[in-house]
């Protein structure tokens, strides 16, 4: 049967056009449906993922919150070679002890082990950092037998 | 994951010891490599007029659609959030190839092959939706969308609007997979894949693979259907096959002699690479059973006189080649540009695992799905007349 | 209609007309305000971080610290941040030895003798560059620049392809084996917008790592930076990154 519409003979071709603009229209839709409505604020993302980035819980407190009830603590570690060492350098993370103390208590780090982390001598570390060989230089016993934690001496 | 700690050579960022893209990144290239070559070798018909290949016209087609349409799956396997990757559509990144590339995809499905198949198969859906009954039937009368004009000025529309698709489909076919080459060919971190030779070096190899996937295609469903294949056809796209084999053989060399002279800093490491973890699948593989041997078999075909059914045979055995030397040949560049690490001081290994999401199992299984489409399609739209389809008219005649 | 009643119609309807549009820009940046950091200015800021490898011992607190701020799963594949070891022998710059076992969060084994060659400790982390390729191949803005110079990942958004981790020249990014997401160093955003450093220079015993706010005048690394000869990891691949190292030699990779 030939076609005698407004399209004549090319009128499949414009079903065809009316399909895929059909199809165009579904995908805005969908588009203006399921694209979160702060996305691109600031640039190619959702803006809220920065609140999303900022929303992790604090592990560890940092030195400022140690130093007003440990305050003899802290005179202690400002006098001496570490002064610059964080607290949780050596005690591990302390935000859960910072908020209730009580709750989570703080540990004592080993007086050997834990110093010998760093101290150990180890070719790759700086020449000038006080090194020693723990077979050498008291092979038994505790670090803190002789040097003071906080304020470690010479 | 321990044991590859152990099976790492030199020194590996801590970060890249695992390989992040896994042996489905190396499928979708060579799937969507294989669409773009058998669409390249049905426009030589439609646009270059080489009559030869018509038998494979409808053919050719129907393949790339039947891969066209799997070519996503691997890609969905892999994303750690495959049920947010609609987010590419909706908001894509104009920076990230990745992202464009969507909508290159979206544009060749919809845009080029579909609409082409369409209208290369509205007489038969016409014909067939009012002769066929039950079911069968109801899906043809869908496919004709409601327009049952198959006069021959619409045929004559259909025709124009037909090699206008084509000739806009040779480029988009080019840009399909000269981007999937991009996408690898762009990373500056990577000294393997960053060349600007990556899109063309892909896309050759893609007419290359296309072309031999058509040609066993042509050669099985003749020896199905009991019917004798059409030599004149078959020499015609073993020469095609022979010619875009020559220049792509040429490009890859062009990069290795490129690589091998100038010798920059990531040289040794990719050097050493090649020569140990890399050997069996790119100097065995690739170069030697997948182009070295199948490109001398085609050479052989055209300077010695043989006999048709040896030509026949040296063509499927050429084509088997060329489509393991394809594989081959993005495993290498996919798998082989994570092997070594970016300090250059490192290799890895990759563990290819048989049952899980990205394994063995899952390549095999999504390299047969578009056969078995492909078995529907013939079914549905058969690329053979056994009744003489309506033909092409010629010319319009003038008015009158 | 007079020229007076016109031109007040014309003006109302000007007025009408950017207070809406004002209004909506408003909502619109109102509701990209971080509530979890109320007082943050994110357009005051632009991070850095100042990395002296002359005074990095190897100890790995940082790692470890890292690891438990950020909760990175403890296996040995995954680091936002990790501490690398070289040894250079002789003038061979090209063939550092180098490794990083466990990213160097238990520290470093014994290996070398003095007088053997060159050895050192280099901290490597995500180096937040302005003009990062990894931002750059994000099919859908899930990584990106936040306005203080953080390189942000949205795990909301993540659809975990990849193509950032194959992106990046420094090999800082992994995927999140828990979410399926990528993951990265985002220089404890939390901690920075509520006026801590970061995790990895809070316990750093030695000040290796500094966070450094490019945009505050009154930050030493000004100074610093006019006085000492820094370097950046790569610089050919011209990704401005903001991590500078002191001390970096030129076996490093």
């Amino acid at each position: 049967m030939v076609m005698s519409g407004p399209f004549g003979h090319g009128e499949h071709l414009v079903r065809v056009a009316g399909l895929l603009a059909a199809g165009l229209l579904f995908f805005l839709l969908a588009r203006a449906v399921l694209v979160p409505s702060d996305f691109g604020v600031y640039g190619h993302y959702r803006a809220s993922a920065l609140a999303d980035n900022r929303a992790r819980p604090l592990v560890h407190a940092g030195r400022a919150a140690c130093a007003p009830c440990h305050a003899e603590r802290a005179a202690e570690l400002a006098k001496g070679k570490h002064a610059g060492v964080g607290c949780e350098s050596c005690h591990g993370a302390l935000a859960a002890h910072a908020a209730d103390a009580k709750a989570h208590k703080a540990r004592k780090p080993d007086g050997r082990a834990l110093c010998l982390t760093c101290h150990r001598f180890n070719v790759a570390r700086p020449a000038s950092f006080s090194q020693v060989d723990p077979r050498e230089h008291a092979p038994e016993g505790a670090c803190t037998d002789c040097h003071a934690a906080h304020d470690p001496g010479p | 994951m321990e044991q590859l700690l152990s099976r790492v050579d030199g020194y590996m960022y801590p970060n890249e010891v695992e390989l992040q893209w896994s042996v489905l990144i190396v499928l979708y290239p060579f799937i969507t490599g294989l669409v773009a070559g058998a669409f390249i070798l049905a426009s030589l018909e439609r646009v270059f007029k080489v009559d030869a290949v018509k038998p494979t016209y409808r053919l050719a087609l129907l393949t790339a659609l039947a891969f066209l349409l799997v070519a996503p799956l691997p890609l969905q396997l892999h994303l750690g959030h495959p049920e947010r990757s609609a987010q590419m559509y909706f908001t894509p990144h104009s920076s990230s190839a990745m992202a464009m590339f969507g909508f290159v995809y979206l544009w060749y499905l919809m845009g080029v092959l579909l609409l082409e198949i369409w209208l290369e198969y509205r007489p038969e859906f016409v014909a067939f939706a009012k002769a066929t009954p039950g079911w069968r039937g109801r899906v043809y009368r869908v496919l004709t969308l409601g327009s049952y004009d198959v006069s021959p000025e619409a045929l004559h529309i259909d025709d124009r609007v037909g090699w206008a698709l084509t000739v806009i489909g040779i480029p988009s076919a080019f840009l399909l997979h000269g981007y999937v080459g991009f996408i690898f060919g762009s990373i500056k971190a990577n000294p393997w894949w960053s060349t600007p030779l990556m899109p063309i070096v892909f896309l050759f190899s893609a007419i290359v693979s296309g072309i031999a996937l058509v040609l066993l295609m042509y050669v099985v469903t003749c020896w199905l259907r009991q019917q004798r294949t059409d030599m004149r056809c078959l020499d015609t796209t073993a020469r095609y096959l022979l010619y875009a084999f020559l220049i792509d053989f040429s490009l890859e060399m062009l990069d290795l002699l490129h690589r091998v002279y100038e010798a920059d800093e990531s040289f040794k490491t990719l050097d050493f690479m090649v020569q140990t973890r890399l050997y069996t699948s790119q100097m065995v593989v690739q170069i030697g059973l997948g182009t070295v041997a199948p490109l001398a078999l085609l050479a052989l075909t055209q300077i010695v006189g043989m006999s048709e059914r040896a030509r026949r045979n040296s063509y499927v055995v050429a084509a088997l080649l060329t489509l393991v030397g394809i594989f081959a040949m993005r495993w290498n560049v996919v798998i082989g540009g994570q092997l070594f690490s970016k300090s250059f001081l490192g290799y890895t290994t990759y563990k290819m695992a048989f049952a899980t999401r990205e394994g063995l199992l899952a390549t095999v299984l999504l390299l047969l799905t578009p056969f078995g489409i492909l078995w529907g399609l013939v079914r549905l739209l058969p690329p053979w007349a056994e009744a003489p389809a309506p033909e092409r008219p010629p010319a319009l005649p003038a008015a009158s | 209609m007079t020229a007076d009643r016109r031109q007040f119609l014309r003006e109302t309807g000007k007025l009408l007309l950017l207070t809406g549009a004002a209004g909506l820009a408003f909502d619109h940046v109102i509701a990209g305000q971080p509530e979890s950091a109320p007082g943050y200015d994110a357009t005051r800021h632009w991070w850095g971080m100042l990395i002296d490898v002359e005074k990095c011992i190897g100890c790995g607190r940082c790692v470890a610290a890292c690891k438990e701020e950020n909760g990175v799963s403890p296996e040995p594949f995954y680091f936002r941040t990790w501490v690398e070891r070289y040894h250079v022998r002789g003038d061979d710059l090209e063939h550092p030895v180098v490794d990083s076992p466990h990213g160097g969060k238990d520290g470093f084994p014994e290996r070398y003798r003095t007088g053997e060659g060159k050895t050192f400790f280099v901290p490597k982390m995500c180096n937040h560059c302005a003009d990062s390729p990894c931002v750059q191949v994000c099919p859908v803005g899930a990584t990106f620049h936040a306005p203080d110079g953080v390189v942000l990942v949205d795990k909301k958004y993540c659809i975990g392809c990849r193509y950032c981790v194959q992106a990046c020249p420094y090999g800082c990014r992994y995927i999140d084996p828990a979410l399926h997401v990528v993951d990265k160093c985002d220089l404890c955003y939390h901690r920075i917008a509520q006026g801590l450093t970061t995790a990895c220079c809070e316990v750093c015993p030695t000040g290796a790592r500094q966070l450094v706010d490019l945009k505050d005048p009154e930050d030493p690394i000004h100074e610093y930076l006019r006085t000492h000869k820094v370097h950046v990891l790569k610089p050919h691949m011209a990704t401005k990154p903001k991590a500078f190292y002191n001390g970096l030699d030129g076996s490093v990779r």
